[in-house]
């Protein structure tokens, strides 16, 4: 719009501790990328929408914390001075207000003026494709819409970095998948810079050019969603993004051992019984003779695009195998297991 | 930031504080030390206890409070429990006429009581209609009661009517589907859920009784509650500190009775969520 | 749907608590239209009953009118403001303050009355000026004010709207005037109401608080109750009606349906 890249974002050593004595956030350092995306995932509770109000200026961090956009310490910046444009959860539509005022609040506040706030308003209408909105009382609109609005009013004043705060989660899961598409091409073709914090991990991979995934306060890994998916640095971030199976097996001459069979897997360090990881879809099913490893349906769920399977026998426990064959299996059948070396995984913790 | 946002929160609660303090707290605090530098001392306190005509006010003051109060609960607990679960045409008409009397001092709550059973009331002019004689009752004791009932019954209505609303219908269908009778399921159902609200507006109903003044003061009645006794030792006796010890002893009574109601009311109110 | 008796009995009983209510309120309309009460209606109608009270009593009316505008914008400027900032910062310290502000609905206007005149009945100026008649007022009215604000502005997150006005840009009297006060607009008009109610019919405080200069409406009614012949403590008593009942009718408008159609929400 304005032709210049986003902000760029620089968190440095940003605690955060409530006067009841919660420590909320744990010294936090992190950098934004002009134009990025990032999205804060993890539990309720982690610390990320405290992040996302350190950024905001809703929150100050704790002594020795500072917050820079591009170069500039903001840190001591009330939010209405930083130019954020921000999405809430609840939308925080004004009710007093129709939606072309709640659009045009912020121009108003920044003395633009009403020719001007005019076009601009009806540009934001035009863009979120809601025109004929204008005039219509906030109470009168359906949550998508308000979703809408919302997003048209924070970007309307042109904001340095845009900051998101759930701000699907109070929808449908139709309309949270369209309005997910939508806001992702649209902070792309806006080029801002995005904080977008959410629990969902579907929502985080859709839109996150990076992923920070949190946890009790802290940034435990931040990545891409693939470097997130596949390379997760800890147990708690495997089994936060999808299901994880986590098995015990004894790497022993090249291969890994287990209960139903072995993996062939060179080129490890180490030797004896360790924790080994991998993804549901990364087992596929094969003829039962020859098969490298071999189980026992225990149970079947038909998912639509796939099906789940609890396989018992393979490994010290039960796993969890993704099939998209259009097959059916019977409780209590045999079938053959294939996991490939590169898909296992490893863990330090 | 947080810190010019709360001079600013300070600023705008100073004026409140400033004014409860200058026109509250402080003469409360003279009242109860006037109460005390009269020709009794301390024992001006006491006195409602120990003289025999302030006890006898008190007494007579407390009877009909409770009285008063009893007697409203039951009126209102009908009447209000009964308009949120009916509807009917004129329904909402005779909420707003049976909330009307509301905002009536209590003088003119006084004069309603003569109007209906004064020298000249309709009570009277019925009794003397049948040749039973004409009945005048506004200025005893049933006087009283009749005007305290009248101004408490628009307020414990709305308390119940909204309680009554919160009533969830599938408890009560629930008690009747497991056999309970009409009265059973007001017993086991209905009171229970209305209690909190029948504490709280009972509360209110007996403190604003013990402390109506207006009512007592147009029907001049023989019977002194202490209100009137207050008044009386204050203006005609010019007994300040009399007046001053017995107004703090009113006072008490009727904060305690509220703040008491309140702590039972949340209880029940708890014990039920 | 068919009645049942029971339904049929409860109704009856509630027309008669009803018609206890309205029954004395028509008879003294009617007395105060009436040539002589005692005589009955046969005895013709009059509006000159009115007249005397006018030649009366006027003052008083105008006095409780602008005393009610006086109270009203006080406990505007010092209620709204703090039931505001009690909605903000939820706390120890704002419970305290809130306790305190409502305390005195639980004291007798009586006991209240006595207080003030003891502590400030020296200051002879201001003793017998209307502002200490506004000061009772302003007291026994205020916790009123304050709850219902209070009410409505927690039955929404203003927090969160004030948030987005201030990522938007606006400084804190800008979200507080033009965010804050506007969506608790239904709080403080049912507020406003209740005060001016309150303020017009006050006798306790008014009774011992005042002089003959500022004798107040109803003070002023309990003088033509004790001395006057009934027909006029009657008119007088219309006149009060006339002046209450379109408060309470907007009472019962925006003060029940505000909370309703937020409950609907």
């Amino acid at each position: 719009m304005n032709g210049k890249a986003g902000t760029a974002i620089r968190l440095v050593d940003c605690a955060k501790t409530f006067p009841n004595g919660t420590r909320a956030l744990d010294k936090t350092s992190l950098e934004m990328r002009g134009g990025e995306t990032i999205v804060f995932l993890g539990p309720s509770g982690c610390g990320k929408t405290t992040l996302l109000r350190v950024i905001a200026g809703l929150e100050s961090p704790d002594e020795g914390g500072r917050v820079y956009f591009d170069d500039e310490d903001v840190t001591s910046q009330p939010i209405e001075h930083r130019n954020v444009g921000m999405v809430f959860q609840s939308y925080a539509l004004f009710p007093n207000m129709n939606v072309g005022d709640n659009i045009a609040y912020g121009l108003k506040v920044h003395g633009v003026a009403p020719d001007k706030r005019a076009r601009r308003v009806d540009e934001m209408l035009r863009m979120m494709q809601i025109s004929e909105l204008r005039e219509r009382r906030i109470t009168e609109l359906s949550g998508g819409q308000r979703q809408r609005v919302a997003l048209a009013r924070a970007i309307a004043v042109q904001p340095r970095v845009l900051l998101l705060d759930e701000p699907l989660t109070a929808l449908d899961a139709l309309l949270r998948e369209r309005l997910r598409i939508e806001i992702d091409v649209l902070l792309h073709s806006l080029g801002i810079t995005a904080a977008y914090v959410t629990h969902d991990q579907g929502e985080a991979m859709a839109i996150g050019d990076r992923i920070a995934v949190m946890n009790k306060g802290a940034i435990v890994q931040t990545g891409s969603p693939r470097e997130i998916y596949y390379k997760p640095a800890s147990s708690f971030v495997a089994d936060f993004i999808g299901t994880m199976n986590r098995v015990t097996g004894t790497l022993r001459g090249g291969a890994l051992e287990l209960p139903g069979g072995r993996i062939d897997w060179a080129d490890q360090q180490g030797s004896g019984e360790m924790q080994v990881l991998f993804r549901p879809n990364d087992a596929r099913i094969v003829e039962e003779a020859g098969a490298p490893l071999r189980g026992v349906v225990e149970q079947q769920f038909f998912l639509g695009d796939r099906t789940r399977l609890h396989v018992t026998g393979v490994a010290d426990r039960t796993v969890v195998v993704e099939t998209t064959e259009h097959r059916e299996f019977r409780v209590g059948q045999s079938i053959g297991l294939r996991i490939e070396p590169g898909a296992l995984l490893r863990l330090r913790d | 930031m947080r810190g010019r946002e709360n001079r600013f929160l300070l600023l705008m609660v100073a004026p409140a504080i400033v004014v409860g303090a200058a026109f509250f707290l402080l003469p409360l605090a003279r009242l109860a030390v006037v109460g005390a530098t009269g020709k009794l001392g301390i024992a001006a306190y006491t006195a409602v206890v120990t003289n025999p005509q302030y006890f006898q006010a008190l007494a007579s003051t407390i009877v009909l409070s409770v009285t008063v109060t009893v007697a409203t609960l039951v009126i209102a607990g009908i009447a209000g429990v009964f308009l949120e679960r009916n509807h009917f045409l004129g329904r909402e008409a005779l909420i707003s006429m049976l909330t009307l009397p509301l905002a009536f001092p209590g003088v003119v709550v006084g004069f309603m009581v003569i109007m209906l059973a004064g020298r000249t009331g309709l009570i009277g002019e019925i009794t003397s209609t049948f040749g039973a004689g004409r009945l005048v009752f506004a200025y005893s004791i049933a006087g009283l009661f009749t005007g305290y009932i009248y101004f408490s019954i628009p307020r414990v209505i709305l308390t119940i009517m909204a309680a009554a609303e919160k009533l969830d219908p599938a408890l009560e269908e629930a008690a009747r589907s497991l056999g309970a009778n009409p009265w059973r399921v007001i017993v086991d159902v209905i009171l229970p859920a209305l209690k909190p609200a029948l504490i709280a507006s009972g509360a209110i109903c007996f403190a604003t009784s013990m402390g109506a003044f207006g009512t007592a003061f147009t029907l001049a009645t023989d019977i002194k509650v202490l209100p009137i006794v207050i008044y009386t030792e204050f203006t005609l006796l010019a007994n300040i500190a009399l007046a001053a010890a017995l107004s703090m002893v009113l006072g008490i009574i009727t904060w305690a009775t509220l703040a008491l109601s309140r702590v039972a009311a949340g209880a029940t109110a708890a014990a039920a969520g | 749907m068919r009645r049942t008796p029971y339904f049929w009995l409860q109704l009856a009983f509630t027309l008669l608590v009803c018609s206890f209510l309205l029954v004395p309120v028509f008879m003294s309309i009617v007395a105060g239209l009436t040539e002589n009460f005692f005589v009955g209606v046969k005895s013709g109608f009059t509006t000159r009953w009115i007249g005397v009270v006018w030649e009366l009593y006027a003052p008083t009316i105008f006095r409780s009118m602008y005393i009610a505008l006086a109270t009203l914008a006080v406990t505007l400027v010092v209620g709204v403001p703090a039931a505001y900032v009690l909605a903000k910062r939820p706390g120890m310290a704002t419970r305290l303050i809130e306790e305190f502000l409502v305390l005195p609905v639980a004291i007798p206007g009586l006991a209240i009355a006595l207080a003030l005149i003891i502590t400030y009945g020296g200051f002879r100026d201001f003793r017998t000026s209307w502002g200490f008649i506004l000061v009772g007022h302003v007291l026994y009215t205020l916790p009123f004010m304050v709850r219902s604000v209070l009410a409505v502005l927690s039955s929404f997150n203003f927090q969160v709207l004030e948030e987005s006005a201030a990522s938007l840009g606006a400084g804190f009297w800008r979200r507080f005037f033009g965010i804050v006060l506007p969506n608790a607009r239904s709080g403080i008009v049912a507020g406003a109401l209740t005060v001016v109610t309150l303020s017009i019919g006050e006798f306790n405080l008014t009774w011992m608080m005042h002089t003959p200069e500022t004798m107040t409406l109803p003070v002023g009614l309990a003088d033509s109750y004790a001395s006057m012949r009934l027909e006029i403590g009657s008119a007088y008593t219309l006149v009060f009606f006339i002046m209450i009942t379109p408060l309470l009718v907007a009472l019962q408008r925006y003060g029940v349906q505000s909370t309703r159609t937020r409950k609907g929400a």
